[in-house]
């Protein structure tokens, strides 16, 4: 594989994905989220890792894709701690306030 | 391991405070207030991402909560219901100032040749999640980045991968079909990788 470009790579995976058993990688992309979720019946998900086995490209976006999920939930749930402290008082009386009312 | 007394003395405590703040008692309720405000806000900040919209989004829940709490079933978690009511009181400040509104995502998506070939920039440099967040500030880094994301697909988003809410409860609060959730969670998550790819691919902070 060595020496061919990505344009070129990407014709001869145009041509092999033509296979049986193959798909391209517009059809990969739409079966991500419930191979993830360990959605997909057997014979997709066979069809669905025999891409990934081939295809470099998609395994580099299912790699990016992986840690960006992992990035925004630790990365939005680290950045939602909040201090006790920061709870204005007046939000704390006005709901006192309005459940005596 | 708790026996079986140990649990009933502090389910009691939990049913007696409950009781309490269901007759209204003041200093209950205050105290009720105070343990459950800060996190709430934190919540309701983080969907609206508006100090005023977020106090009243908590005000309104609070409201909810207690006209709501002598017909809260005991067999779920208090916080779970809380949380639930939290995010709908948000939700319904969105929609009432149109926020909830269809935007594009487009340019975000993947892009693919005429035969369906993916057509993708190579990585020189891969960091791991891991690596990404030891960096000070990541996680602000992050949040921002996910804010730049069109509401209707953020809050889907939101909701599913950092509040953690399921497909199906997702589905029912927005008002949409679970197919719909998985195609909008699926399309914001491939968008948000693309805005996180210059910090996977080792670009400082």
């Amino acid at each position: 594989m060595m020496g061919l470009s990505r344009k070129q790579m990407r014709r001869i995976h145009g041509i092999m994905f033509k296979l049986p058993l193959m798909i391209t990688c517009e059809v990969f992309e739409d079966f991500i989220l419930a191979y993830l979720d360990d959605d997909l019946p057997p014979k997709q998900k066979f069809v669905f890792e025999l891409h990934l086995k081939v295809c470099r490209e998609c395994q580099e976006y299912l790699r990016a894709y992986r840690a960006s999920i992992e990035l925004s939930k630790k990365g939005g749930q680290a950045d939602a701690a909040f201090a006790p402290g920061d709870v204005p008082e007046d939000l704390i009386t006005a709901v006192v306030e309005a459940r005596k009312a | 391991m708790s026996g079986p007394g140990e649990q009933s003395i502090t389910s009691a405590g939990a049913a007696g405070e409950l009781e309490a703040l269901r007759n209204g008692d003041r200093a209950e309720t205050e105290r009720f207030v105070r343990q459950h405000a800060g996190w709430m806000l934190a919540l309701a900040r983080r969907m609206l991402r508006n100090g005023a919209q977020a106090d009243d989004a908590v005000q309104n829940a609070f409201a909810n909560i207690f006209k709501n709490l002598s017909r809260f079933d005991q067999r779920s978690a208090l916080k779970t219901w809380m949380h639930r009511i939290v995010v709908n009181e948000a939700l319904m400040l969105m929609r009432k100032t149109h926020r909830l509104r269809e935007e594009p995502i487009d340019e975000l998506l993947p892009v693919f040749d005429e035969s369906g070939c993916r057509i993708e920039a190579e990585w020189a440099v891969f960091q791991t999640p891991e690596a990404v967040l030891q960096q000070s500030q990541a996680s602000a880094k992050i949040t921002e980045l996910i804010n730049t994301l069109p509401e209707n697909y953020r809050i889907v988003l939101m909701l599913r991968d950092i509040e953690e809410l399921s497909t199906e409860e997702v589905a029912e609060m927005l008002d949409l079909s679970q197919a719909n959730v998985k195609v909008r969670l699926h399309r914001a998550r491939a968008a948000l990788k693309k805005l996180l790819e210059p910090l996977m691919g080792g670009q400082a902070l």
